[in-house]
């Protein structure tokens, strides 16, 4: 029996919300008694697979190939298979990025294992993983229970803190698998990152949103917005109404149809804070809203406020953080 | 070329935050049920699909006997036929998410060639995001998720735009395939006056889990306490002051105090 978790590298590093995944997962053993264990894949594993042990694997499988270069469903399927057999998983864990979600169901159902995807908390009980889920677009949870010896989940970004990098332990172990490029359908063709170190709203620890209280001006509000993002190191969210209304791309959303989040600090700017919002980032921290209108909603969820003109506000606040933060 | 589109019945978004606990429990929802919102894209997609390619398109959902409206929805869009496999009424269990994958993919096997399997992202209930992956390996298809642009289908080989965590990739794939679209894909159309009429004169017809063979009692996980999100109740402390700079300034403070920053 093991925990297995797969940390998935992204332009040649580890992806973050993986390390939280192997600090719960190691927690899980812990009380399993059973061994963690991480799987990198990849056509350069070493610094991963240092980075594991030092934050608290048994065993790290890796596995090295030009075909594993590019993430593929097809190869990376393999592979994980590959390793649970090897690491007699039971439960078996990714982070519930993209990426996460697809490779963790498709093994799942490959196996005919129980999947719980996007899970927002994961427990023990009677020797069996518990996770929960957030279901109906973030207005109910459910305990998800397991009746296949086999139990994957992936992990919804932010669940579990960062375990700290300790001292290597535990032994690296390169797995026998045997790649062929020829069997693998998906070709990638090209590409391309977003670039411009755009922090993805997922991971934020921190974000500035903008709404339709943008309207006057869109460009210069959502600017202004951006201008704050990135003296804090923030992520740049958006409400559906400012979506919708063409003001940003659909990838900035958060809310029930969007992004759910849940960063340490959320300053909504000239959003009203429907219900479908406060569904996507409802669990964040601490909350700050800045509106004209002293009676919007969203100052019923928020911990700090400023009744105004986002066009004014915004600017005295990246001029104030920016004497502060340097 | 022949393209089918899975499609879920879901409650209408704008009534999910009224959704109770015992509604998701016992799976009989007091809502205005509507064809999922991302199932649109995918259908949308097929339409267009169809036109470029000079194909046909099948719509498929698995749900109780009402869920039909939510082909009907598709129909009226302009997908060309629609099939529903509806659970056998003796039947309690509906499974969990392979056993729905086993569904569809027995009902896509069921007509013939089948070379696109579109979907949408995920259902805006359940939220899993799975089932079209189930689908796939079912199916032994590639599956491509997160697609932004299908760009060509030549020789036998789809070529799209896929979003990625943190940028985009151009991929190509042998068909058939299963995709699942993103909402950049494009513009869902709504349905004509005509379609409408037409759709709601069609007889939809049904396929039962026993006719596909598939077991109902297969699920590997089961939903138990079931609950609303605890409702978070804050005090707002609202930063008063004579000046927006006097105001930025207090709050900055605040901010750095709670080490937020």
């Amino acid at each position: 029996m093991s925990v297995l978790v797969w940390i998935e590298q992204s332009g040649g590093s580890a992806v973050a919300s993986c390390w939280e995944v192997l600090g719960k997962g190691r927690q899980l053993a812990d009380e399993l008694g059973s061994p963690l264990v991480a799987l990198l894949m990849g056509d350069d594993v070493a610094a991963g697979a240092d980075a594991a042990q030092k934050r608290g694997a048994d065993l790290v499988l890796t596995a090295s190939s030009p075909t594993l270069s590019n993430y593929r469903l097809s190869a990376y399927a393999d592979v994980l298979t590959a390793a649970i057999r090897e690491a007699n998983a039971t439960v078996v864990l990714t982070s519930a990025t993209l990426r996460g979600r697809e490779l963790s169901a498709a093994v799942a159902c490959d196996l005919s294992a129980g999947l719980a995807p996007d899970a927002v908390d994961l427990r023990i009980e009677a020797g069996k993983l518990v996770a929960v889920r957030s279901v109906y677009s973030g207005n109910i949870l459910a305990d998800i229970t397991f009746k296949s010896d086999i139990q994957v989940a992936s992990v919804r970004p932010r669940s579990f803190p960062l375990p700290e990098e300790g001292a290597a332990a535990g032994e690296i172990k390169a797995l026998d698998v045997a790649m062929d490029e020829a069997a693998v359908p998906e070709k990638v063709l090209e590409s391309k990152s977003a670039g411009g170190g755009e922090i993805a709203l997922t991971d934020a620890e921190r974000i500035v949103s903008g709404g339709r209280g943008v309207a006057q001006d869109p460009e210069l509000g959502f600017k202004l917005v951006a201008d704050l993002a990135r003296v804090l190191g923030a992520a740049v969210g958006a409400s559906r109404a400012a979506v919708d209304a063409g003001y940003i791309p659909y990838k900035h959303q958060v809310g029930q149809t969007g992004k759910t989040v849940s960063p340490n600090l959320y300053i909504a700017a000239g959003i009203s804070g429907a219900i479908q919002h406060l569904a996507g980032m409802g669990s964040s921290k601490l909350i700050v809203a800045i509106n004209k209108d002293a009676e919007a909603p969203i100052f019923g969820r928020a911990h700090y406020g400023i009744v105004g003109d986002l066009f004014e506000v915004l600017p005295a606040l990246t001029e104030e953080f920016q004497k502060r933060l340097g | 070329m022949k393209i089918a589109v899975l499609i879920k019945q879901t409650p209408d978004t704008a009534e999910l935050p009224k959704i109770s606990a015992a509604d998701a429990s016992g799976g009989q929802v007091q809502a205005t049920m509507v064809i999922n919102p991302w199932d649109e894209f995918a259908a949308e997609e097929a339409i267009d699909l169809c036109d470029r390619f000079d194909g046909d398109s099948v719509a498929i959902s698995f749900g109780p006997a009402d869920a039909a409206d939510a082909l009907k929805h598709a129909l009226a869009m302009g997908v060309n036929e629609a099939v529903l496999i509806e659970n056998d009424a003796d039947s309690s269990d509906s499974g969990d998410d392979w056993t729905t994958a086993a569904l569809l993919a027995a009902a896509i096997k069921a007509q013939g060639e089948v070379d696109i399997v579109l979907t949408g992202k995920q259902s805006v209930d359940g939220n899993s995001g799975s089932v079209f992956v189930g689908v796939a390996r079912k199916l032994g298809h590639p599956l491509l998720v997160n697609v932004l642009k299908i760009t060509d289908v030549a020789d036998g080989v789809i070529t799209v735009q896929r979003g990625i965590d943190g940028g985009e990739e151009t991929v190509s794939a042998p068909l058939p395939v299963v995709i699942s679209v993103a909402k950049e894909i494009n513009d869902p159309r709504y349905p004509s006056f005509m379609g409408i009429r037409k759709a709601n004169r069609e007889q939809i017809p049904t396929l039962s889990p026993s006719e596909l063979g598939v077991d109902m009692n297969s699920a590997q996980t089961a939903w138990t306490n079931i609950r609303k999100p605890a409702e978070r109740h804050t005090e707002v402390k609202i930063i008063e002051g004579a000046s927006v700079p006097e105001k930025a300034a207090k709050l900055a403070e605040a901010l750095i105090a709670e080490k937020v920053i």
